[in-house]
């Protein structure tokens, strides 16, 4: 492994299968009556969020105490960072605090790489901006592996607001490394210009795109992208690009719903999907302890052997 | 290079030694600098000759290598250059120079931003008003003007605003700042587009009163909200929003239409898109008074830097294609383009030091420009020395209104003419280093990158201010 994770785009298929492997053993942690492994006894991780993500942030800190971190959480609000303080004073800070690890959430796309550029420790990119969430790829690439046994040659199709979803990116870019075929369909404003350079499909259709599907996985549409005119109205989003039971039926017996959190139900899926026995939504957030404790392991020194 | 000076010949009755250029620091610049050979110098990359310099123009041309301390006619205290090699060019004009000054002294001042410019052998710029206060009255841009004769480095030439504060509302008084001591016939709302078209067109026919030009930062405000970089495939997978080509282009298509309907001149500045370099050469075509200029920046550099998240390749316009710099090139080649102007924005540490979308945009220019037009225009065969002499000298001065522009680059150096000239070694290639610029501030792009050419004098009207690649 590379010291930091900052992005899936320059991630190895090696890289991503031991990230897969190791989240597999940690798994097995979390099944085991004494969830806890002392790998990381001693270790400093740090939680810097800059945007708040109680889901992300809470599944690093279980992460990073399974495996007998120390976890600081340092959040913008309240701190020094919101009277002004600077991404590159707050590494320092970090610094003197001899942090292991930093976990990074930052509403600025780059902003880990940068902060990668003034810290010793790792850091861990953990959404940036409208680029990259790498560890939400890998526990999708994870769920999927666990239900249908492989993600090579998978037909996996991304749906939704991609021209602002960094789990888009991320997901593109793993799921191709580890031999998937990914399609994305949006309406095309919510599509970047450059998309036809992505090793991807596009359409624009759903309906048609379904049926061909292993993996339909829905991407949170804000309900403020409307103002900007990139779509009408949410009902005319919702019935031409949300998940329905309707259109669900058009998938595969096997294929799965997969969503990362947080649905607006109603919007681009209804509740009956959601809940429905193809949907891994529960189980994404608890493979994603699994791959972040793997994440950690790994970057922290772990040799990809489990003690 | 090494200077030898003549003794004083007995015959000089006035018992006058001007020394070897040391009277040349005193007064504001529009004093005499002596008289200087450049022997065996390269009047626009030609043949060697011995050049004089003295009463503050061109004096004589000799065979190369016949000027001696013996010589006759040179007069006394003549100091003789060893210039063998070196490339001899008219004085440079940058139409497009932030000097910040005032009110952003720790990222450049007028004493800082016009020795970057001697530097890099600039004899005249032209100071974007963007400054706080906001260059839009004769008040502020007197103060410019008489910062830059203090300093003595080059001629300052500040640039009025055309609207008042930047904002976009309401003409300056354009006619004050016209009729003040700095003289401004350069009017420009940089860093903002004038995007009100009845705005833009009320400046363009206003200020053919007085010969003024509307120089137009063509950006599409609405087109461009919260852009971050070029739109297209690298920012796709940065997921940084982008900043269209068509912004910049639906502009410069509007105000060309209008300059043409009111007969007014209108010059774009920084083009950065092979459809921009289209769209003037339609403009010229259709025979409207339309000029422009392109960065160094844009001739060089590309958007995949921005892969970096690097806040130092941060510029507005962004560093855009390979298509798009290969068009600029094309374009300020075979004079669509009219000339180069850096855009020499020079930016504190911390307004650099953060996350891509915090950091301010702008690049330094001034010190780098003629090696990186060197670099993309003449090792690469699209202009000669004589071609970068009108791109550079010629071209700005006259799109600026400067007196006294010669017409053509020979001119421009013959017996007569003003002694504004910079000389260039072109044979060493150097490593930019950020921390031995002369600028305030650090934010060069072409850091640890390897540029040929190295500027070894500048003379503005016989005074050098710049000697073996020192200030004077």
């Amino acid at each position: 492994m590379k010291r930091h994770l900052l992005s899936t785009e320059d991630l190895s298929r090696d890289d991503a299968l031991l990230v897969l492997d190791t989240a597999e053993r940690m798994a097995r942690v979390a099944e085991a009556s004494v969830r806890k492994l002392p790998t990381l006894r001693g270790r400093t991780v740090v939680n810097l969020f800059f945007e708040d993500s109680t889901r992300t942030r809470t599944s690093f800190e279980v992460a990073a105490k399974r495996l007998s971190a120390d976890v600081i959480n340092f959040s913008a609000r309240g701190s020094s960072v919101s009277k002004g303080e600077s991404l590159k004073d707050t590494a320092q800070t970090l610094e003197a605090m001899g942090a292991d690890a930093v976990v990074c959430r930052h509403s600025a796309s780059g902003a880990p790489h940068r902060l990668a550029t003034w810290v010793r420790g790792s850091v861990v990119n953990a959404g940036d901006g409208t680029h990259e969430h790498p560890t939400q790829a890998l526990l999708d690439a994870f769920t999927m592996r666990r239900r249908l046994g492989r993600v090579d040659g998978l037909a996996v199709t991304i749906v939704g607001d991609v021209l602002h979803s960094r789990v888009a990116r991320s997901n593109v870019w793993l799921l191709t490394t580890l031999g998937a075929s990914v399609t994305v369909v949006a309406p095309p404003t919510l599509l970047p210009l450059g998309v036809s350079s992505w090793p991807v499909e596009v359409s624009y259709d759903l309906d048609a795109v379904l049926p061909k599907s292993d993996v339909v996985m829905m991407l949170r549409v804000q309900r403020e992208r409307m103002s900007a005119a990139f779509f009408p109205t949410e009902r005319e989003y919702s019935r031409r690009y949300g998940l329905d039971v309707d259109r669900a039926a058009r998938l595969a017996d096997h294929a799965l719903v997969m969503h990362p959190g947080p649905m607006v139900r109603g919007m681009e899926i209804s509740s009956q999907v959601a809940d429905s026995a193809r949907s891994t939504v529960v189980e994404q957030v608890a493979n994603g302890v699994s791959v972040r404790m793997a994440v950690l392991y790994l970057l922290l020194g772990g040799s990809g052997e489990t003690t | 290079m090494s200077g030898e000076t003549v003794a004083p010949a007995n015959t000089a009755g006035s018992g006058h030694t001007a020394g070897s250029g040391h009277t040349a620091g005193s007064g504001n610049g529009r004093g005499q600098g002596g008289s200087w050979v450049l022997r065996r110098v390269r009047p626009l990359g030609g043949d060697p000759v011995d050049v004089l310099l003295t009463d503050g123009i061109v004096g004589a041309w000799r065979p190369a290598g016949s000027t001696s301390p013996d010589s006759e006619g040179l007069p006394p205290g003549t100091t003789i250059l060893d210039t063998d090699g070196l490339i001899l060019l008219p004085g440079l004009v940058d139409l497009h120079t932030h000097l910040r000054e005032p009110g952003r002294e720790d990222a450049e001042t007028v004493e800082s931003g016009t020795r970057a410019a001697a530097l890099g052998g600039y004899t005249t710029v032209f100071a974007m008003a963007n400054t706080t206060p906001v260059a839009d009255t004769a008040g502020v841009v007197e103060q410019v003007w008489r910062l830059g004769l203090d300093a003595g480095h080059c001629d300052v030439r500040p640039v009025g605003a055309v609207t008042v504060g930047l904002a976009g509302q309401r003409l300056a008084e354009l006619g004050a700042m016209a009729d003040s001591a700095a003289g401004v016939r350069v009017f420009s709302d940089d860093g903002h587009c004038v995007s009100d078209a009845l705005l833009m067109r009320r400046a363009l026919e206003y200020v053919k009163a007085f010969d003024g030009v509307v120089a137009q930062h063509a950006e599409e405000p609405r087109l461009t909200a919260g852009a971050q970089m070029n739109e297209g495939e690298v920012a796709a997978r940065l997921g940084l929003p982008g900043w269209p080509a068509v912004a910049e282009e639906a502009i410069i298509a509007r105000d060309a239409l209008l300059a043409g309907h009111v007969g007014s001149r209108l010059h774009v500045c920084h083009v950065s898109t092979a459809g921009s370099v289209d769209l003037i050469r339609w403009a010229k075509a259709k025979g409207w008074q339309v000029t422009a200029e392109v960065t160094p920046h844009h001739l060089l550099l590309t958007d995949d830097l921005v892969s970096s998240f690097d806040p130092v390749f941060k510029v507005n316009p962004p560093l855009r294609s390979a298509r798009d710099v290969e068009a600029l090139r094309e374009g300020l080649a075979d004079g669509t383009i009219d000339c180069v102007a850096t855009d020499h924005a020079p930016h504190a540490l911390e307004d650099k030091e953060t996350e891509w979308a915090a950091a301010r945009p702008g690049m330094l220019g001034l010190e780098t420009a003629l090696s990186v037009v060197m670099e993309t225009m003449v090792v690469g065969g699209h202009l000669d020395w004589a071609g970068v002499a009108r791109r550079m000298a010629l071209a700005p001065a006259r799109i600026g209104g400067l007196p006294c522009t010669a017409g053509d680059p020979g001119s421009s150096l013959a017996v007569g003419a003003p002694a504004t000239v910079t000389l260039l070694d072109p044979s060493p290639r150097r490593v930019v280093d950020a921390d031995a610029l002369a600028s305030r501030s650090r934010n060069t792009p072409y850091a640890g990158r390897s540029l040929p050419g190295a500027v070894r004098a500048t003379f503005l009207r016989g005074r050098p201010t710049v000697l073996d690649g020192k200030v004077v």
